[in-house]
C-alpha cells in the first residue's frame, strides 16, 4: 500500500514540476510584469477587493443598525462616538456607508455579468447573420436613443424599487452598448481566414460561432464588462438619488446623499463620505477597465506611438 | 458622384422613421406593461372603486393595450402628443415651456466642453506616455467616476456656500433678466461639462493617437513641417470625423446628465418635468418627452453625418 503511494508520488512529481514550469511560473512572471507595467491595475484591484470585503463583512465591522434613528443626536460631527458623524435624523453615517457598499457592488456586478452574457448572445447573432442584424440593431438603436437614466427611472418607478428590479432596469438600458461592441468585432472576425476555413470544411454554424468567433470577442467584452460595472454603480446611485431606486429604507450611497442635500451647508460629511466611497469604488473599477484595455487591446495601448 | 443633399436628406429622414416608431412602441410598452395605475393616483388614496373606474374609463385606460397603442400611434402621426393626465394641458405646450432651460444648459455645456476638451485631448495624444498625458488621463478618469450629483453638491458647497459667487439653486427666465439667467446657468452647466469633458478628452486622445501613427504624419514630419502644422492640418483634420461622431452620440447622455443637474440645482426644465411625471404616472408627458429627446438625437445624428462632408471632402452624399 505504502509502496503504491510512494510510486504514485514519484510518478506525480515530474508532472507537478511540469505543470509548475509550463503554467504557474510563466503566469506568475506575466502577472509580475503586468503589475510593473500597469500599477493602476494593482491599485484598482486592491481598492475593489477592500470594498468587496467591506460589503461582505459589514455586520462585523463595528457597525450598528444602519436604519436606527436617534433624533437627539442628529447632525453630530465625525468624532470618537460617530466615526463619520450622524445625519439629519441621527442615523450613524459610518454604518450606513458600510452597508451601502452592498447595494452598489451587488447591482454593479450583477448588471455587468448579465450584460456580458446577453451581449455575447445578441452580438454574435447580429454580427454573423445579416437579417438578424437588421432587426436587433434597430431595436438596440431605439433603446440607446433614450437617455439611459430616464428609461431606467421609468422602469423602476412603474414596477417599484427592489434590488432585482433595479438590476433589471439598469441591465435593460446598458446592454445595447455592449451588443454593439460584440457585433462590431464579430463583423470583422467572420471575414477572418480561419473562420472561412472552418466554413469551407463544413463546420456547423453553431460550432463556428462557439469555437472560432466567440473567443475573439472575449477581450473587448471583458473591457466593456468592467466599464459597465462602473457605469451601473453610478446609474444605481443616480436612481437612488432621484428617489427612483431601491426602497429608501435600505441604506444606499445615492439615497444617503439625497437625504444629505438639505443639510449640505451645516453637515457636508453626510454627503461627502458616501460620495467619496462611491467615487473611489467607481474610480477603482474604471482604472481596472482602462488597464485591461491597454493589455488586451494592443491597438489602443499607450506604448507604440 | 454628384453631391445630392436633398436626396440624402430625404433618405435619412425616411430611414429614421422606423427607429422612432420602434422607440414609441418601446416607451409605450415599458410604461403600460409595467403596472402602476394613473387613475388610482389621480383619484387619491381613499377613493372608492367606482370613482377610479370612472376616471379610467375617461382616460381610455380600460381599453385593451393594443387598442391604446393604436390610438397613440395614429395621434402621433398627426403630430398630436396627447394631453397630460393630471393637468389636462397639451403635452406639446408643457414641453415648449420646459425645453428652454434644458436646451440652454445643453448649449452652455457644449460651449464649455468643446474648446477645453479637444485641445487637451490633442495635447495628451501628442505628449502620449509623458506625465502631461498621465495627468490629463487621471483627471478624465476621475471625471468618469464621480457621480454627477456629487459633483453638483461639491460645486454648490465651494462656489455658492463657501465663496458666494453663484446662487445655490434656482432659475430666472431669459426674457426677465438675461444677465441673471446666464449667471444662474453657469454652475449647472459647469457640472455637466466636467463630466462630458472627461468623455471627450478621452475620445480625442484615442483617435489622435491612432492618426499620429499613420504614414502621412511621418511624411509630414520628415519633410520638415512645423509640429503645430502636423498636429492641426494633418492630424486633427483626420481625427475630426470620429470626434464629431462622439459629440453627436453624446446628446442622449448629455440629456441624461442634465436631468440630474436640474434636480440638484432646482431648475424647472424637461428633466424635472419627466421625473415629476414618472412619479405621477403621467404617461402622455413621459412619452412626449422621450420622443422629443429621441427626435433631437436623430436630428443631431443627421447633422453629424452631414458635417462629415465638410471635414472630409472624399465623403459625398
Amino acid at each position: 500500500m505504502q509502496e503504491q503511494i510512494k510510486s504514485t508520488a514519484e510518478k506525480a512529481q515530474p508532472m507537478i514540476e511540469r505543470f509548475i514550469n509550463i503554467y504557474w511560473k510563466p503566469s506568475v512572471k506575466k502577472l509580475d510584469w503586468t503589475w510593473r507595467r500597469h500599477p493602476m491595475l494593482l491599485i484598482g484591484g486592491f481598492i475593489l477587493i477592500v470594498m468587496g470585503l467591506i460589503a461582505i463583512l459589514a455586520p462585523y465591522l463595528w457597525t450598528i443598525d444602519p436604519t436606527a434613528v436617534d433624533p437627539p443626536n442628529r447632525l453630530m460631527e465625525p468624532g470618537a462616538d460617530w466615526w463619520f458623524g450622524t445625519d439629519y435624523v441621527g442615523r450613524d453615517v459610518y454604518s450606513r456607508t458600510i452597508y451601502g457598499a452592498r447595494v452598489s457592488l451587488a447591482v454593479g456586478f450583477a448588471v455587468g455579468a448579465m450584460s456580458v452574457v446577453t451581449a455575447a448572445f445578441f452580438g454574435l447573432l447580429a454580427g454573423y447573420f445579416n437579417t438578424v442584424d437588421l432587426v436587433i440593431m434597430r431595436i438596440m438603436d431605439a433603446i440607446m436613443s433614450i437617455p439611459h437614466i430616464l428609461l431606467a427611472i421609468a422602469l423602476v418607478s412603474m414596477v417599484g424599487g427592489s434590488v432585482p428590479i433595479v438590476i433589471f432596469a439598469i441591465w435593460f438600458v446598458t446592454f445595447p452598448r455592449a451588443v454593439r461592441v460584440v457585433r462590431s468585432s464579430v463583423l470583422s472576425l467572420r471575414e477572418e481566414v480561419y473562420v472561412e476555413a472552418a466554413r469551407a470544411i463544413g463546420a456547423k454554424t453553431s460550432r463556428i460561432l462557439w469555437y472560432h468567433v466567440l473567443p475573439g470577442t472575449i477581450a473587448p467584452l471583458m473591457v466593456t464588462g468592467t466599464l459597465i460595472i462602473a457605469g451601473s454603480i453610478l446609474t444605481e446611485a443616480i436612481l437612488s438619488f432621484l428617489g427612483a431606486g431601491i426602497d429608501p429604507e435600505t441604506p444606499a450611497w445615492g439615497s444617503m446623499m439625497a437625504d444629505g442635500r438639505r443639510t449640505i451647508s451645516k453637515a457636508m460629511w453626510v454627503v461627502g463620505i458616501p460620495g467619496g466611497f462611491l467615487t473611489f469604488t467607481v474610480l477603482a473599477i474604471n482604472m481596472i477597465g482602462d488597464n485591461l484595455r491597454d493589455i488586451l487591446d494592443p491597438k489602443l495601448s499607450r506604448s507604440g506611438t | 458622384m454628384e453631391f445630392d443633399v436633398q436626396r440624402y436628406l430625404a433618405q435619412r429622414i425616411i430611414s429614421s422613421i422606423p427607429v422612432l416608431f420602434i422607440l414609441a412602441v418601446i416607451v409605450f410598452a415599458v410604461l403600460r406593461l409595467s403596472g402602476g395605475d394613473p387613475a388610482a393616483i389621480i383619484a387619491g388614496k381613499d377613493a372608492p372603486q367606482w370613482q377610479i373606474e370612472a376616471i379610467r374609463n375617461d382616460l381610455g385606460l380600460n381599453k385593451p393595450v393594443y387598442f391604446q397603442l393604436g390610438i397613440y400611434l395614429v395621434d402621433l402621426l398627426q403630430g398630436d402628443l396627447g394631453e397630460s393626465i393630471n393637468s389636462k394641458k397639451p403635452v406639446i405646450t408643457l414641453i415648449k415651456q420646459r425645453i428652454v432651460p434644458t436646451l440652454s444648459i445643453a448649449i452652455m455645456t457644449e460651449l464649455l466642453t468643446l474648446p477645453i476638451s479637444i485641445p487637451l485631448g490633442v495635447l495628451a495624444a501628442w505628449k502620449a506616455n509623458t506625465w502631461v498625458d498621465r495627468l490629463i488621463l487621471v483627471w478624465s478618469t476621475l471625471g468618469f467616476s464621480i457621480p454627477i450629483f456629487f459633483l453638483g453638491f461639491l460645486l454648490i458647497k465651494a462656489f455658492a456656500l463657501e465663496l458666494p459667487w453663484f446662487p445655490a439653486a434656482g432659475y430666472v427666465k431669459p426674457e426677465e433678466d438675461f444677465g441673471r439667467f446666464l449667471h444662474r446657468l453657469i454652475l449647472p452647466s459647469l457640472c455637466t461639462a466636467i463630466i462630458f469633458w472627461a468623455f471627450l478628452v478621452r475620445m480625442t486622445r484615442a483617435t489622435m493617437i491612432e492618426v499620429l501613427r499613420e504614414d502621412y504624419i511621418r511624411t509630414a514630419r520628415a519633410k520638415g513641417l512645423a509640429e503645430g502644422g502636423v498636429l492641426i492640418t494633418h492630424a486633427l483634420k483626420n481625427a475630426a470625423l470620429p470626434i464629431v461622431t462622439v459629440v453627436g452620440w453624446g446628446i442622449a447622455e448629455l440629456f441624461a446628465g442634465i436631468v440630474v443637474t436640474e434636480q440638484v440645482f432646482a431648475i424647472p426644465g424637461m428633466g424635472r418635468l419627466i421625473v415629476d411625471s414618472i412619479v405621477r404616472r403621467d404617461y402622455p408627458i413621459i412619452q412626449g418627452c422621450m420622443l422629443t429627446i429621441a427626435v433631437l438625437q436623430v436630428l443631431v445624428n443627421l447633422l453629424t453625418d452631414m458635417s462629415y462632408a465638410i471635414f472630409d471632402p472624399r465623403i459625398k452624399y
